[in-house]
């Protein structure tokens, strides 16, 4: 167990080391020049030498590579070009936002998604099968703003009954910042709800079929107690990898739900990043994107090694 | 020459062995499509493929996608209206006998943007699908044949790009290059690369050590014959499900990034690009401008969901 956490984590480094060379280089074929982006067209060319002189941008992309990552290290992720201020403060703040959002997503669709599965693994191949897969499917498909537009429309503008936008405002009160939050939230349940389904029926129907199932019904178990005890523990190992994979897609599509309901979240904040060229913000948005995402597989490798014994003893891939 | 090709004994039933979701990380993101269609490479035989014809949700899509090719190469005939004609005295104009679908802010006809609007996702889709499926497949079997240490750097790239949500990488590489048709078909064609590369890269491991790899290479044939003449035909129904899976997020793709604004720049009608600039009109009752793209929008890529669906269920069911 020992040596399998060590190459885990390992690998997990040099998987966060080239993210930063995929970040740090993908920002830098932007072309344009931050300064003359942050002081205009009408600036005099010696102000923007200036400026960029000042932000660094002037030295050589190796070295500039180097101080960030060195920088990295220490905690720190950079200058903004638009705030000129740390951006840490930025992505703390943002971060936390997103991931209200995404836990209040994740909250409504986990349970949904595993029981519309286990449902339709039950029925499999009947009409409430093909009802559950066929809409999971579909909804699925249908990106974030489309969904978002039309409930937004419908709940928002039409029926009043949830607030157009997301941000509750200063000081706003757990329930309050709740009730904004409901509406975006929706479209990212929506996508999620066919992978996590899609899963989990695929996992109990494996359980279903196999030896051990039909041995707990011959040896005359209730039908429920067999489901609960045999089939669910089993048949739910392979939604966790969907989980926690999926927190990835989540910040993606978090960018447009984001955008469409106006949330200061790391989606939006990345967005207004590219759009104005600021790279330091928007490298240290994608890599603490790049960090979570990471970070949430391992703890899945973790949880399902942990899980299930026969991995354990096989150690490795 | 191609030597024994073996065949399974019984394509309907999954070898108890096979596992109905990977537990590696090669079955994360973007959900178990990629093990499915690894799975569905043994099963693909022409029985199987007309076992298509039996599903209605196959027929229902491919009805819809052909209604939106039709729009897209003969739409311009068609439309009522020239969809780039401005009217500014009937602007905003509702849902009438002269104006089935109502005008836009800027007086142009719904109707006729929504019919035209269907050419660009069709030529990028498709087209951007086909680059990253060849290159992805020619790393992918690259990968799974060499192994080794080659195996092991461009694995952990892939690893490390796919901890970025695709919308987030395109993006940037859109803000980069700036955003054309030909652009915005290369990136998207190249974000699906690793994706592709790591499916197709599982389907060949599990060829790999089949009896015929060995004879072709015992025969003396050259590594790039091996590859392409034995072992691609083999695992050409994995590329094929992989293919119709990404067409769809294709469709997302670009869509979502029409809506960012990072899509084929105005005037040109463009479902994605119509919704975000006309969803501001909702507030004040517009709902005609924003819904019929909307709509559009949504059973496309729930038509070619549809079909990904029905391909892959067919081969692996």
């Amino acid at each position: 167990m020992a040596t399998f956490l060590l190459r885990r984590l390992g690998l997990m480094v040099l998987t966060l080391w080239l993210l930063t060379l995929i970040v740090f280089f993908g920002g830098q074929i932007l072309p344009g020049d931050p300064a003359r982006a942050t002081l205009g067209n009408l600036a005099a060319p010696s102000a923007v030498q200036a400026l960029d002189h000042q932000l660094g941008v002037d030295r050589p992309l190796l070295i500039r590579y180097l101080s960030w990552l060195g920088g990295l290290l220490h905690g720190d992720l950079g200058t903004s070009y638009t705030y000129r201020t740390a951006v840490e403060p930025f992505i703390r703040a943002a971060l936390i936002n997103s991931v209200k959002l995404a836990a209040l997503a994740f909250v409504i669709v986990v349970p949904l998604g595993i029981i519309g599965g286990v449902i339709a693994a039950l029925y499999v191949g009947r009409g409430t099968d093909r009802i559950i897969s066929v809409t999971g499917l579909s909804l699925s498909s249908v990106p974030e703003f489309v969904s978002g537009i039309v409930l937004l429309v419908i709940f928002g503008v039409e029926l009043k009954w949830l607030p157009v936008t997301a941000s509750a405002g200063a000081g706003a009160s757990a329930l309050n910042q709740f009730r904004h939050l409901i509406l975006p939230a929706i479209p990212l349940v929506f996508v999620l709800f066919g992978y996590i389904a899609r899963m989990a029926r695929a996992g109990t129907i494996e359980a279903l079929n196999s030896d051990y199932t039909r041995t707990a019904t011959l040896k005359g178990l209730p039908e429920t107690t067999v489901i609960r005890r045999h089939v669910l523990r089993n048949s739910l190992l392979p939604t966790i990898t969907v989980i926690a994979t999926q927190t990835g897609y989540l910040i993606g599509g978090l960018v447009v739900v984001e955008t469409l309901f106006d949330y200061q979240g790391l989606g939006n904040l990345i967005y207004k990043a590219a759009v104005a060229k600021d790279f330091p913000m928007l490298e240290a948005g994608v890599l603490v994107i790049g960090v979570v995402y990471v970070v949430a597989t391992l703890i899945a490798d973790l949880l399902l090694t942990w899980l299930n014994p026969r991995l354990r003893i096989g150690g490795t891939e | 020459m191609s030597g024994y090709v073996p065949q399974p004994a019984d394509p309907g039933v999954p070898s108890p062995a096979e596992p109905v979701a990977s537990l590696d990380r090669t079955g994360g993101y973007l959900g178990p499509t990629g093990q499915a269609a690894v799975a569905a490479a043994s099963r693909a035989t022409p029985a199987r493929w007309r076992l298509l014809l039996r599903r209605p949700t196959f027929f229902v899509g491919a009805g819809i996608l052909l209604f939106w090719v039709v729009c897209a190469v003969f739409g311009h005939l068609f439309a009522p209206y020239n969809p780039l004609a401005q009217n500014l005295l009937a602007n905003n104009a509702a849902p009438s006998g002269a104006h089935w679908f109502g005008t836009d802010p800027l007086g142009r006809d719904v109707l006729s943007r929504v019919i035209v609007g269907a050419r660009d996702i069709l030529i990028i889709t498709p087209l951007a699908t086909i680059i990253g499926t060849i290159l992805g497949t020619a790393l992918g079997l690259a990968m799974g044949y060499f192994g080794g240490a080659f195996d092991q750097v461009a694995g952990r790239l892939v690893e490390a790009f796919l901890a970025l949500p695709f919308v987030i990488i395109a993006f940037l590489f859109v803000v980069a290059v700036g955003s054309s048709v030909v652009s915005i078909t290369i990136i998207i064609g190249l974000v699906f690369t690793p994706l592709i590369a790591r499916t197709v890269r599982t389907a060949v491991l599990v060829e790999r050590h089949q009896d015929y790899v060995s004879a072709s290479r015992l025969l003396g044939e050259s590594p790039a014959r091996v590859m392409f003449a034995e072992i691609l035909p083999n695992v050409m129904p994995a590329i094929v499900v992989e293919f119709t899976v990404r067409l769809a997020y294709a469709v997302f793709a670009v869509a979502t990034l029409s809506f960012l604004g990072f899509g084929v720049p105005p005037p040109t009608p463009d479902w994605g690009a119509d919704i975000s600039a006309n969803y501001v009109g909702l507030p004040a009752g517009y709902w005609w401008e924003t819904l019929f793209p909307a709509l559009a929008l949504a059973s496309l890529v729930v038509a070619v969901s549809l079909i990904a669906d029905s391909i892959e269920q067919v081969l692996s069911a």
